[in-house]
């Protein structure tokens, strides 16, 4: 059998040019919510769509004709088809205070995992300074830290001006895009079934203990926690978060006891990965800017006292944050 | 939900999508080449913004160096790491480069393309770029059977291409014009039982891409094509006379397609 075209064409376009507008509709607005008469018609209009394009195929050879039908019937099908839910007008304040806290929560065992290596590596640092001191050569990579602590702090308290005038802004933004980076990095090593991400995350532990331990043996340690707390009690979770989205998505690679395929297994979490991924990202924007115009200024110009107070209180809306936020929602 | 063919063998140029409805439609997949140069004109409009950026942000160094200095680092952050990200969302799945070489992404299940899936192929691409110039990426495109590197991988996204096809002119071709082959109804009856679609299909080809032919293979192609219709159905001679294999083919294909006379497409 071959398809009388222009009388197939006359009878049928009247549909293809319905169903078109319908998509077009909806892919103008994606909140569109249509009857059940308007949903009828719509899924009858691409029923009839697709058997056309099944007989264009099959009994006819117009290569435009098919291409368009293809289109339609592709455009109309993920429009039906698509069980994800729509997207909606961005609500920066529910997204903020109710989706980023509930996701963090949701995969509340793998954050714990995500601490865990890190916390390792802290130990591992700590560990290998208090007994071999060159080790803290091989694990610190900046050269401003490999001096020795007492030196420094002596130095720094020395400082009674602002040094980093005409430089606070620029160290700002470098603190933020170089975080990020690192924070991008760690989540998306975990395309490695995550060996990737818990590397990073065991190496940023692995140079905090180092740090930490050198300045504690110096008996540094009320500077160390005024120096790192105020950003630090923000920055470090946020890599926390980051490598807690980098074995989310190890998890669903490896997908352990679980019988969906892995195709279906990463469309299941690439929405909470984005939630996680900006959620980090505006933890770090913070952070940068906290670095750049508290924590680096010590003693005389800014007293320890209100800067380890100030982290302790940016430490206590954090957890509570992470913790309540959006609870009463119901679960995510 | 519909499937497509992973769960087929070896690699495939075609992403194929079949629906519930049992209706196939495919999808031609780009190449790991056509994809790096698209990249490579994504590349060259990243660096000419970066330098006009320089240049509109110099103004705000004379309020304040510091402030200029902060604002180029996260402008140019901000949109090195936004451009893929903002252009394949607002675009439906192209950037500069992609539109150039008539990429798009799009999701492998035919479903629509997810903001999610955009920031995490984008993001992805710190890993594809390891150690230099898209090396992972790149095998990783030559190894996977729809040509997907990490981040198409982590974000069930695949890379496709849109070949420019050149409108056949329907008009033309099924004009209604006189066909001298209609004189002979049972004739032409016959043609129709014994034509199947595959041979109607392949002379409606030859007429829709005629003019992608040089003359010579025209000619070849077009009395080829018209001696085996000769072979169906013999029309008398006083049908055939003095008329062209093409037109002659033109006349065979108006029979095939128009079951009765018509005066043109609507």
């Amino acid at each position: 059998m071959i398809i009388n075209l222009p009388i197939f064409l006359s009878e049928e376009k009247k549909y293809w040019s319905e169903l078109e507008a319908g998509i077009n509709a909806l892919e103008k607005s994606p909140e569109k919510r249509m009857t059940i008469e308007q949903t009828k018609q719509f899924h009858y209009l691409y029923r009839r769509t697709s058997a056309d394009l099944a007989k264009v195929r099959t009994f006819a050879s117009e290569p435009d004709i098919l291409r368009y039908l293809e289109s339609l019937t592709s455009r109309a099908y993920c429009e039906i088809h698509e069980t994800r839910k729509r997207p909606h007008r961005i609500s920066p304040l529910h997204w903020l205070f109710v989706t980023f806290p509930q996701t963090v929560r949701h995969y509340k065992r793998t954050f714990v995992l995500s601490v865990l290596i890190m916390v390792a590596g802290f130990a591992f640092g700590g560990l290998a300074v208090s007994f071999d001191s060159e080790a803290r050569d091989a694990i610190i990579p900046f050269a401003n830290l490999l001096g020795d602590p007492s030196d420094r702090v002596k130095e720094e308290e020395s400082v009674t001006d602002d040094r980093l005038k005409g430089i606070k802004m620029r160290g700002a933004s470098f603190y933020m895009t170089h975080n990020t980076k690192v924070a991008v990095a760690t989540m998306v090593m975990g395309i490695t079934w995550g060996v990737g991400t818990v590397i990073m995350l065991f190496y940023n532990g692995a140079m905090l203990g180092a740090v930490t331990l050198d300045y504690v043996i110096a008996g540094q340690s009320e500077f160390l926690m005024a120096w790192l707390s105020p950003h630090g009690v923000v920055e470090i979770p946020a890599i926390l978060l980051a490598g807690q989205a980098g074995l989310i998505l190890a998890g669903a690679l490896i997908g352990w006891g679980q019988r969906i395929s892995l195709r279906q297994r990463m469309r299941q979490i690439s929405n909470d990965l984005l939630t996680i991924i900006f959620g980090v990202a505006l933890m770090l924007v913070w952070a940068g800017i906290i670095e750049a115009f508290i924590s680096q200024y010590h003693e005389p110009v800014i007293p320890y006292a209100f800067k380890i107070s100030f982290a302790g209180i940016e430490l206590l809306l954090l957890t509570l944050y992470f913790l309540k936020s959006g609870g009463d929602h119901g679960p995510k | 939900m519909g499937r497509n063919d992973v769960t087929a063998p070896g690699r495939k140029n075609t992403l194929t999508i079949k629906t519930p409805e049992g209706v196939e439609f495919r999808m031609l997949l780009a190449g790991p080449l056509t994809r790096a140069l698209a990249w490579g004109i994504d590349f060259l409009c990243i660096c000419a913004a970066s330098i006009i950026l320089n240049n509109v942000l110099m103004l705000t160094g004379i309020v304040s160096r510091d402030f200029f200095q902060a604002l180029y680092v996260i402008s140019f952050f901000l949109f090195s790491a936004g451009y893929g990200i903002t252009t394949e969302w607002f675009w439906r799945g192209q950037t500069i480069g992609k539109k150039l070489f008539r990429l798009r992404v799009v999701d492998v299940y035919g479903l629509k393309l997810q903001f999610s899936q955009v920031l995490i192929r984008n993001l992805m691409r710190i890993i594809d770029s390891l150690p230099a110039l898209y090396l992972v990426g790149g095998l990783s495109c030559i190894i996977n059977r729809h040509s997907q590197r990490l981040g198409d991988f982590a974000a069930n996204t695949a890379v496709i291409r849109n070949p420019k096809i050149n409108e056949p002119d329907l008009d033309q071709l099924l004009s209604g014009k006189y066909n001298s082959l209609r004189e002979y109804p049972l004739l032409a009856a016959r043609l129709r039982q014994r034509v199947s679609p595959a041979e109607a299909k392949i002379a409606l080809q030859a007429l829709v891409r005629r003019n992608e032919l040089n003359p010579e293979s025209r000619v070849g192609l077009f009395r080829e094509v018209a001696s085996h219709f000769h072979s169906k159905v013999m029309f008398p001679e006083e049908a055939t006379h003095g008329i062209t294999d093409e037109q002659y083919l033109r006349n065979i294909v108006d029979i095939l397609y128009h079951s009765k006379p018509q005066t043109g497409i609507q």
